[in-house]
């Protein structure tokens, strides 16, 4: 069985980000990119599953302009057997990613697709669940444990619910989504990253694959949110009902 | 005629009886100098009677008090002096609090305890300057502290001391953005500085695992050192001013913001490592490094420490001006980290190797900073150097890397007691005295060697579940001698403190220590500042 996961580079989760002058969007010259810690964790789970035996094959997937290979190369270096890019302009929205990834589905054909459940940049959790609809697939999304078995071709994963723990059974092939707790990745060590070197990495454009990847949203404006103000200590309980009164108008 | 012959007698016997005086005066001066320069040059020549430097060194450890004595001379609090302080600075700002106390008495790692009954938390350098004239005035001794984490006793009271604290003077008073010349109030917290300049893009030239607490007053007064040494090179070199308050209460404004300034003798050299014992340092004006955005780092694993050394000049020559930092552990830290920390996870589980280095990149090219460090490193392995290592893929794991490293002198605390070592050693025979150690002290205890390869500074820890005489008479003096023999150093960044205050004839002649002990002299005439300390005892008269 052949595992397909879909990676993305964006800005790294521990730096202090900002907002670009001219509000249009966040700054990403000159700051640290990684690969997405939920999709660390996706790739993590396939090497898991390649390593028990169940599969033969990790191709890790991404989608934007040529730095992104970084963010490939790095999925070779913890393990991933070949690497695909296809080159895009840089905001793609998740229905277009959904979009490319059908048809890689369709040239590559896996046993199971596992992304992250969504990018830390702008947390849409959206593309999972999109690219399992196109598909007709079933998904199994904030997966926190996953199990395979090979000859009911099934995968039974636990999700992480508002209300707890789900447990479902799902018929390969399935998408699934990471959340936080099923895995700790691995690092990159010095001869992965010797061998990863040779890997092979496969370039497509949107237009080769047919897709459209025209995005119907606009962003408009980037904001900071509002600073949070110091908070006032009042003197007595005629002043906290005045000011609840006038100025933050509640009663 | 007889009257003149009489009192010209009269004269000459005055005369000469006087001249006697002086002479013997004099005498006993010289020979009362001879002898204490004697003594303690007997203090390590008679390394064979090792009983003698036995007991010494027992009662050094436990409590410096009972080998070091209470100097008469200073006098002792009384209700005036604190009245005095009351009317200075506010009640808020003298502190007479036992749980206080307690607290500031003693040090990071709860090795000396001092029986101060006054903080005082000045909060401008005027007020340290009238602190000082007045403690002067009344012969008081001081002890300057910042955030108390110094390693070597150095900042808590031997006695019962005035502590004199700068944390309330935390200001940052200007930062040029092309310049990057910071100034600031000695209370800075060396981490709430870093946080600052990062929002200007710009970084702190030195960082050490103490960097929560630590505040710049301190970390200038004692010239740390810490990891990133290797790149930017000593505080010596970063500061570019600073403003200082003797024990008279003078204020010396050496505030300069200049990279270039000869005019005169340039005085804050001697400021920078005197730890608190020639003034209090006020203001600091610090040069910073432009922050890089290119941050890489590795964890590597070798098999012996020839290796070790061999990848330390092949990474000067080919990572070069990139390299931010070489740090290396051996396999007792790195157990004992991982061990005794939460949330430490060992990079290369595979197996548990001899010696583990880590590489820190730091530049302004992200790809290309990358492909070289890579093509070292896969050089480095081809060629045997290193048996396996990890490249850190975001900041989150390269965060945990350091915290390995950053995270041992943590682990020995929780180990239980720990015998801290600080050595600057020629890089190729550092580790030989770590094997020495291990043999001399057999089961009795753990020796764990980790520290700043990339300077050759070695921090050799011995690390035991109880404190121990025996385990003491075989460390000291054995480990001094050693370091002194190869010419090296018996504290490379940690200063003398109190733990070391006799031990500096190891590394440094009488001729130099007697012109310290002049420039003491002039600058402290009452020797109030930081007394008992860095200096030996027989030397502070």
């Amino acid at each position: 069985m052949k595992i397909m996961v879909a990676v993305k580079r964006v800005v790294d989760y521990a730096v202090k980000i900002r907002i670009k002058p001219d509000k249009s969007g966040v700054e990403t010259q000159n700051v640290k990119m990684s690969m997405n810690p939920f999709c660390e964790i996706a790739l993590e789970e396939a090497l898991k599953i390649k390593e028990s035996g169940l599969a033969k094959e990790v191709v890790a997937v991404t989608m934007g302009p040529s730095n992104c290979v970084d963010t490939l190369r790095t999925g070779l270096a913890m393990g991933a057997d070949r690497g695909i890019h296809v080159e895009a302009a840089r905001d793609l929205v998740p229905l277009s990613v959904a979009k490319v990834l059908k048809k890689l589905v369709e040239v590559e054909n896996p046993g199971l697709l596992i992304l992250g459940k969504q990018a830390i940049d702008d947390d849409c959790n959206q593309t999972g669940q999109m690219i399992a609809a196109l598909l007709g697939w079933p998904q199994g999304t904030f997966a926190s444990k996953v199990v395979l078995d090979k000859e009911k071709q099934v995968a039974t994963v636990d999700r992480e619910v508002d209300g707890g723990l789900e447990t479902l059974c799902l018929d390969l092939p399935a998408v699934i989504t990471t959340d936080l707790r099923l895995n700790q990745p691995r690092y990159a060590t010095l001869p992965n990253i010797m061998k990863a070197k040779s890997k092979p990495i496969k370039r497509y454009t949107p237009e080769e694959l047919n897709v459209e990847i025209k995005s119907g949203l606009e962003v408009v404006q980037v904001t900071e949110p509002p600073k949070r103000k110091a908070g006032v200590i009042l003197s007595s309980v005629d002043e906290l009902i005045d000011k609840l009164k006038n100025e933050a108008h509640v009663i | 005629m007889e009257k003149w012959r009489a009192t010209s007698n009269l004269r000459r016997s005055l005369k000469s009886i006087l001249n006697r005086q002086l002479s013997s005066v004099s005498e006993f001066r010289y020979l009362n100098e001879k002898r204490s320069c004697q003594s303690s040059f007997n203090l390590i020549r008679d390394c064979k009677s090792l009983g003698q430097v036995n007991a010494i060194q027992h009662r050094c450890f436990s409590s410096a008090s009972t080998l070091v004595q209470r100097n008469p001379s200073f006098s002792t609090l009384n209700s005036d002096d604190i009245s005095y302080f009351k009317g200075l600075l506010g009640e808020k700002s003298v502190i007479q609090d036992e749980d206080r106390l307690e607290t500031v008495n003693t040090d990071w790692m709860h090795k000396y305890k001092g029986s101060s009954k006054l903080l005082l938390l000045p909060r401008s350098t005027e007020e340290v300057a009238q602190i000082l004239r007045y403690c002067n005035s009344r012969c008081l001794a001081v002890v300057p502290q910042g955030g108390n984490t110094g390693l070597v006793g150095g900042s808590v009271p031997v006695f019962d001391e005035v502590i004199v604290n700068v944390s309330s003077m935390n200001n940052i008073i200007s930062f040029d953005k092309v310049s990057g010349i910071l100034v600031c109030e000695a209370g800075c917290i060396l981490e709430n500085l870093i946080s600052f300049l990062d929002n200007q893009g710009f970084i702190m030239p030195l960082d050490l695992g103490a960097k929560g607490s630590c505040q710049i007053g301190g970390n200038v007064s004692t010239n740390a050192g810490g990891l990133r040494l290797v790149r930017y090179g000593s505080l010596h070199g970063n500061v570019l001013g600073l403003e200082a308050v003797l024990a008279n209460g003078d204020v010396l404004d050496m505030l300069g913001t200049l990279r270039k300034d000869n005019t005169g003798y340039d005085l804050k050299h001697l400021f920078i490592g005197s730890e608190g014992s020639l003034g209090i340092v006020t203001k600091v004006s610090i040069l910073t490094p432009p922050k890089l955005s290119s941050v890489n780092i590795a964890f590597l694993a070798c098999n012996d420490y020839s290796s070790c050394q061999k990848l330390l000049m092949e990474a000067k020559r080919k990572l070069g001006e990139i390299l931010s930092a070489f740090e290396f552990l051996d396999t007792e830290a790195m157990n004992l980290v991982l061990h005794q920390l939460d949330g430490v996870r060992n990079p290369l589980p595979a197996s548990m190797h001899n010696f583990y280095i880590l590489i820190e990149t730091t530049g302004s090219d992200e790809s290309y900073n990358r492909e070289k460090l890579e093509a070292f490193l896969l050089s480095s392995m081809e060629g045997g150097l290193i048996s396996d290592g990890v490249l850190a893929q975001d900041i989150n794991q390269a965060s945990s890397f350091w915290r390995i490293r950053e995270g041992v002198p943590e682990a020995l605390m929780k180990a239980g007691a720990v015998y801290k070592y600080d050595l600057s050693l020629p890089v190729e025979k550092m580790y030989d005295l770590v094997d020495d150690m291990r043999i001399r002290l057999g089961d009795l205890a753990t020796v764990v060697g980790y520290g700043h390869l990339g300077d050759g500074n070695l921090h050799l820890n011995v690390s035991a579940p109880e404190y121990d005489d025996k385990i003491l008479e075989q460390i000291e003096p054995y480990v001094y001698e050693w370091t002194s023999k190869h010419r090296g150093s018996i504290s490379a960044e940690h200063g003398l403190g109190l733990m070391k205050a006799d031990k500096i004839y190891y590394s440094k002649s009488t001729e130099t220590v007697q012109t310290m002990a002049s420039i003491k002299k002039l600058l402290d005439p009452n020797g109030i500042l930081n007394p008992y300390k860095v200096l030996p005892h027989s030397l502070n008269s």
